[in-house]
C-alpha cells in the first residue's frame, strides 16, 4: 500500500469519527488532537477503526509516533 | 413533556416510538423530542399499557403538557404521564437578529402573523413566504405550511442549525448567570501525583486488545465516584433552601461539542459500575452526545458535574455549578512536573484536581476530605478497578 493511499484512509477514518470536522481542517504536520480537538476518547476511536482496517494495533508507549497525520501515515507505512 | 433542564419551556414531539396498545417497561424509549440541545428519548417512568398518545407528531409542547396516557400494571386505574395542562400555542418571540439579511425585512412583516411556533421553523426552512397565507381560524399552523410546500418544490434552509447553537448559547447564559448570582461557591484545589495510575493502566492495557483499553479519564471519573461514596455531601442538590444528599450517583459529565456549546449528560448509576463498565459507559454517552441522540434521564439526573479539560491542556478547571448541584469537579492536564517525595526531587506526572462547592451546603472541609480521598485512590489504582 502507498503512503497516499494510507494517508486517505486515514482522514476519511477522522471524518468518520468526527463528523463535524472539514477535511481541509486536516494539516499534515499539526498535531491531530489539538489542532482538531479530538478528545482521547476520539483519539482512541481512531486508531480501533485503523487497527480494523490495517490490522495494525497501536500500543500506547507508541502515542507520541502517531500524533499528526504525516506521522501516522509513516507509522503504519512501516508495519504494513 | 418532562423538563429536559431548567431552561427548557418546551419541545417538538418527532415522532412516536410506540403506539396504542402497546405495553411499555419502565425506562423504555417510546418518543423522540427535538429540543435546543438536539434530540433526545423520552423514556417512560413504569411499566404499563400505552392507552392513548394525547399528541400528534411534529406538535410543539410546552413544559407539562401531557404526552400519553398510560395505563399502570401495579395499580388497575389510569394514569397519565404528566398532570393536565391545556396546551397554549404561544406566540414566539420575534428574534430580532436576522438569520441572513435578506430574511430580515421579511421577519418584521411577520410580527402581525400569528403563527405557530413550529409551523414558523417549518416556514423559514423552506423558505416560505408567511405573510402571503391567509391564516385558518386566526392562527397558521404546520398543516398549511406542509400542504403550501407539497404544491411548491422549495429548496431546504438549514438554518435550524444555528438556531439550535443560538438557543444552547442562551440555555448556557441563563443557568451559569443564575449560578453565579444564587451559589456562594467556594474554590479548592490539590496536586496529584498520577504515575502511579497511568503506570497501573500501562501495565493494564498492554494486555488488552485497542478495543478494550481503558483511558485515564475513566479511571478518574471512577476515583471521583468512589471517593464520592465516602464524602456523599457534595453528590445531590441544594433546593428549597435545604441540602439533598443523593444515594444514587450520577455525575454529569461535561462535554465540549467542537462546533462550540457545552453539553453535561449524566453517567447514570456511576456507583454501581466497575472500571470497564465506566469506561464503556463513557464512551458510549460521549458518542451519543456529539451525534445528539441523549436520553432523558441523562439530561436530567445529574448530581454532580465532572469537567475535564485536560485534553486541551489546561491545568486546573474551576468550575461553576450547575443548580441545583452542590458540586464541580474539576480535573486539568496530566503534566511532567518536580515532585518532592522525602529528601529526594523527581519528576513525576501531575494533575491538579478542583472542586468548586456550594457554600450554603458544605464547607471547605467537606471538599478538602473529598480530594483527600480520591488522591488516596489514586495513589491506590487497584482499589479502582
Amino acid at each position: 500500500m502507498k503512503k497516499d493511499e494510507i494517508k486517505s484512509a486515514i482522514i476519511k477514518t477522522i471524518l468518520k469519527v468526527a463528523p463535524d470536522i472539514e477535511e481541509d481542517e486536516i494539516e499534515l504536520d499539526a498535531n491531530i488532537q489539538r489542532s482538531l480537538e479530538i478528545d482521547s476518547f476520539d483519539f482512541l476511536k481512531i486508531l480501533t477503526s485503523m487497527n480494523e482496517e490495517f490490522g495494525v494495533e497501536v500500543p500506547e508507549a507508541d502515542y507520541s509516533k502517531v500524533d499528526t497525520l504525516e506521522n501516522m501515515a509513516n507509522y503504519f507505512l512501516e508495519r504494513l | 413533556m418532562p423538563s429536559l433542564g431548567a431552561d427548557m419551556e418546551s419541545a417538538i414531539l418527532m415522532e412516536w416510538l410506540v403506539k396504542e396498545g402497546d405495553s411499555v417497561k419502565k425506562g423504555q424509549i417510546i418518543a423522540e423530542v427535538e429540543t435546543s440541545k438536539g434530540v433526545i428519548e423520552i423514556e417512560v417512568f413504569e411499566d404499563g399499557v400505552v392507552e392513548k398518545l394525547l399528541v400528534e407528531e411534529e406538535t410543539d409542547c410546552k413544559v407539562g403538557t401531557p404526552l400519553a396516557m398510560i395505563k399502570s400494571d401495579s395499580k388497575e386505574k389510569k394514569e397519565e404521564v404528566l398532570k393536565v395542562e391545556p396546551v397554549e400555542v404561544k406566540e414566539p418571540e420575534i428574534k430580532k437578529e436576522p438569520i441572513i439579511e435578506k430574511q430580515a425585512e421579511k421577519i418584521e412583516q411577520d410580527t402581525r402573523v400569528k403563527i405557530s411556533p413550529i409551523a414558523r421553523k417549518r416556514a423559514e426552512e423552506l423558505s416560505v413566504d408567511i405573510t402571503k397565507i391567509i391564516p385558518k381560524d386566526g392562527l397558521i399552523q404546520l398543516a398549511q405550511i406542509e400542504s403550501i410546500v407539497q404544491k411548491i418544490e422549495v429548496p431546504k434552509k438549514v438554518d435550524s442549525k444555528r438556531d439550535q447553537k443560538d438557543s444552547m448559547r442562551k440555555a448556557i447564559a441563563v443557568a451559569m448567570s443564575r449560578s453565579n448570582a444564587e451559589i456562594p461557591h467556594y474554590y479548592l484545589s490539590t496536586s496529584i501525583n498520577m504515575t502511579p495510575a497511568l503506570n497501573y493502566l500501562e501495565v493494564l492495557n498492554k494486555e488488552r486488545t485497542i478495543k478494550q483499553r481503558i483511558l485515564p479519564v475513566a479511571l478518574l471519573i471512577r476515583g471521583v465516584v468512589l471517593a464520592l461514596k465516602e464524602v456523599p455531601q457534595l453528590n445531590g442538590f441544594w433546593l428549597d433552601d435545604s441540602h439533598h444528599i443523593s444515594e444514587e450517583i450520577h455525575p454529569g459529565i461535561a462535554i465540549a461539542l467542537r462546533k462550540g456549546g457545552l453539553m453535561t449528560p449524566a453517567l447514570l448509576d456511576a456507583g454501581e459500575k466497575n472500571l470497564n463498565e465506566t469506561m464503556e459507559s463513557l464512551s458510549d454517552l460521549i458518542s451519543r452526545t456529539r451525534g445528539g441522540k441523549l436520553r432523558s434521564s441523562e439530561m436530567t439526573k445529574q448530581t454532580i458535574t465532572i469537567t475535564n479539560l485536560g485534553d486541551l491542556g489546561v491545568e486546573s478547571v474551576y468550575g461553576v455549578i450547575y443548580p441545583p448541584q452542590l458540586a464541580v469537579v474539576g480535573l486539568g492536564a496530566i503534566i511532567d512536573k518536580p515532585w518532592a517525595e522525602g529528601d529526594t526531587l523527581s519528576v513525576r506526572k501531575v494533575m491538579k484536581a478542583t472542586l468548586a462547592g456550594d457554600h450554603r451546603a458544605t464547607d471547605g472541609r467537606v471538599g478538602a476530605l473529598f480530594l483527600e480521598k480520591l488522591n488516596k485512590f489514586l495513589q491506590n489504582p487497584e482499589e479502582l478497578l
